[in-house]
């Protein structure tokens, strides 16, 4: 079309003219962060997942609720020589074992400390996942130790952003010997292996505890486990972030603002910050996923969350020693830790393809 | 180039030194308190306390006492107090039991990994390429260790395909070397080769409008050889560093979770033992194991680097 039905020729406002012809509209400015919510509105895969996820954390959430008001039991109250009434028949919460001799004669040897398993919705809310060998209620505990696994995951990647953003901003706003001190940092961390680094740092701490700069946690504290992965995946998150202000350091944008006087604080927060959070964003979504699995394998192997606290590792871990006689003490937590992390990654990428930042984070064994 | 490695050699020794005040400082000054009193373990007895911040010069500048450290684990000098053993031995003994589980791994990670990638790249948007997608994020999104708990309980304790947990040298038998390994392998593998493929298709989809792939179509080649010869060589460099760095982390104790479930006494179960013990001196000693691997592999994948791509030797 060369010309317009006015047989104008095309001059710098045909655009707009011709879209105020078509429904009386002029057009529309849509910001960055508008184009994005479109594209990750159509992407109903990624939203349902976010879903998903917003679902289990408020599950979490309402840990006390459950155990108040449908499970009857404190997560660590034990029930061991309880019974439960079953469709109107006495049912025992772990079986006492013995040996009974049957109606034909015959004698059946019961095993004893088996736990009942998943009684769903059979026993009125009580022991809809099943008991472990002290009777406790796991659907309780499940519930109680995402609450703190989806603590220690969410806090940790919170205090990992807040930390890579800054030095990712110093490093790629300075550049020189700051960067170089920087950048050597993160070579350090990531020289280890995340998973030993955190097995170092958390058993070192849990031994008898934090005790410096005024801060005294003491071993069993949710909070070590939580700085110790932050720290582990600060290299992670600050890597790319510090790329990217580099590069933005010599646009022009940068340049005009520190040519109108604007202080290094000034241009790093309100210049540098708005432009990478996108990425900020996308990788926040994938850490989250990997903090919440590195929790669980600290947990799993005693040098994350301690005990009394459960957490979604500490109960696999539980679950693997009775593995024989109550599988679903184990299935039911890593169920619960698969479908967290698998929203996460689902959702972030959705958020990469709608923002499309060209990150990638690499994930530990 | 000589001098490019002899640069990055003499840098990985910096490293190297600063990685080693790192284990000094998780070890000896973060926690607070005695050291000697934490390495001497849970029995504890006086004599044992004075001998270690005597052997230790824990009374000593802190460079003595770094110093100490590296020499007591390098001479294997320095023991558990749990059991009397030197730690450097137990990770000696350890190594095979590590290294054939890291290398069957690794070989199945990249080979599955890049065929994953491929796959789905070539079939972007289609079906196969959308449930290649859904089970490699599944498979990043599950814990190795519930993983690996699942496929023993139920593929080597419910039903015998396999046998249940342990480790048959292969000196010993290779046969049962490889039966014993084969779960092992494939749960270290499964979060690699999710993680590859994922990788390897977005560098495929990247690199398959540059021009030297035009160029490629072009001049007539078969699209197998477009594919093999000029798009996966480099689509592959990223996972070459992925790759470099995964395996080092593997072969230096990090597959302590694959270790654990399965009962393979390699350096990762030892690192386990000592956790449930509060035991300090194991793991001092492969955390310092571990991180020496990976310095070595990211030298030797600059090098691999500088060798294919000579502008990288410039920088």
């Amino acid at each position: 079309m060369a010309t317009t039905e006015t047989g104008a020729e095309f001059t710098l406002d045909t655009a707009a003219e011709l879209a105020a012809e078509e429904g009386g509209r002029g057009i529309e400015g849509k910001s960055p962060w508008a184009l994005a919510w479109r594209r990750l509105r159509r992407n109903w895969v990624g939203l349902a997942f976010l879903v998903v996820f917003i679902l289990i954390v408020i599950a979490c959430l309402m840990a006390p609720v459950y155990s108040a008001h449908v499970s009857g039991m404190a997560p660590n109250e034990t029930n061991l020589g309880g019974t439960i009434t079953i469709d109107g028949k006495q049912v025992e919460v772990v079986s006492s074992g013995g040996v009974t001799t049957g109606s034909n004669g015959e004698i059946q040897v019961k095993p004893g400390g088996v736990p009942i398993g998943p009684q769903w919705w059979h026993a009125g809310g009580q022991y809809v996942l099943g008991a472990d060998s002290l009777g406790r209620d796991i659907a309780t505990r499940i519930l109680y130790g995402g609450a703190n696994s989806l603590q220690v995951g969410v806090v940790s990647a919170v205090i990992c952003a807040f930390f890579s953003i800054v030095f990712a901003l110093m490093a790629g706003y300075y550049g020189g010997i700051p960067d170089w001190i920087i950048s050597r940092g993160f070579d350090l961390i990531w020289a280890f292996p995340v998973i030993l680094l955190g097995i170092a740092l958390g058993t070192a701490l849990a031994v008898n505890g934090f005790h410096h700069f005024g801060i005294n946690l003491s071993g069993s504290s949710l909070w070590i486990p939580t700085f110790v992965i932050s720290i582990v995946y600060i290299p992670y998150l600050a890597r790319p972030l510090r790329g990217q202000i580099l590069s933005l350091r010599q646009s022009e944008f940068v340049d005009a603002a520190i040519s109108q006087g604007a202080s290094p604080f000034r241009v790093m927060f309100s210049e540098l910050l708005p432009n990478i959070a996108s990425t900020v964003l996308v990788l926040f979504t994938l850490i989250v996923a990997s903090t919440i699995l590195t929790e669980a394998a600290l947990s799993f192997l005693g040098a994350g969350v301690q005990a009394p606290n459960p957490s979604w590792g500490t109960l696999i871990a539980a679950g693997e020693n009775t593995i024989q006689t109550a599988p679903w003490l184990g299935i039911a937590p890593g169920i619960a830790i698969a479908l967290t992390v698998l929203s996460l990654n689902i959702f972030g990428d959705a958020l990469r393809d709608a923002l499309d930042p060209r990150a990638k984070v690499r994930i530990e064994h | 180039m000589v001098a490019f490695v002899i640069r990055r050699l003499f840098g990985m020794a910096i490293v190297l030194i600063a990685v080693s005040f790192i284990v000094y400082i998780i070890f000896f000054k973060i926690p607070g308190g005695d050291p000697a009193q934490r390495i001497a373990g849970r029995t504890a007895t006086h004599a044992n306390i004075v001998a270690i911040h005597d052997r230790l010069g824990l009374d000593r500048p802190f460079y003595v006492q770094w110093y100490k450290m590296i020499e007591q684990l390098v001479t294997g000098n320095l023991i558990s107090y749990t059991d009397q053993l030197s730690v450097s031995d137990q990770i000696w003994q350890g190594m095979p039991v590590t290294f054939s589980l890291s290398i069957g791994a690794a070989v199945i990670w990249l080979f599955f990994g890049i065929m994953v990638g491929v796959m789905s790249a070539v079939t972007a948007g289609r079906l196969s390429d959308r449930a290649i997608t859904v089970f490699a994020l599944i498979g990043i999104s599950i814990p190795v260790f519930w993983l690996g708990i699942m496929l023993r309980y139920f593929l080597a304790e419910q039903r015998s395909l396999f046998p249940d947990g342990g480790y048959v040298p292969l000196t010993t038998n290779p046969a049962q070397w490889v039966y014993h390994l084969i779960l092992p392998w494939f749960t270290l593998a499964v979060l690699s080769i999710g993680f590859y493929g994922r990788v390897l298709r977005s560098n495929i989809l990247d690199s398959i409008n540059e021009d030297f792939v035009r160029t490629a179509r072009a001049k007539g080649l078969t699209p197998r050889r477009v594919m093999g010869r000029h798009i996966l060589r480099n689509s592959l460099i990223p996972i070459v560093t992925l790759f470099g760095l995964d395996f080092a982390a593997v072969l230096g104790g990090g597959a302590i979770l694959t270790e654990t479930v399965y009962d393979l006494h390699g350096i990762g179960f030892y690192a386990k033992t000592a956790i449930s013990n509060l035991d300090l001196p194991p793991l001092m000693g492969v955390t310092l194991f571990g991180a020496l691997f990976i310095v070595m592999f990211s030298t030797i994948v600059d090098v691999v680097y500088a060798w294919l791509d000579p502008r990288i030797r410039l920088q």
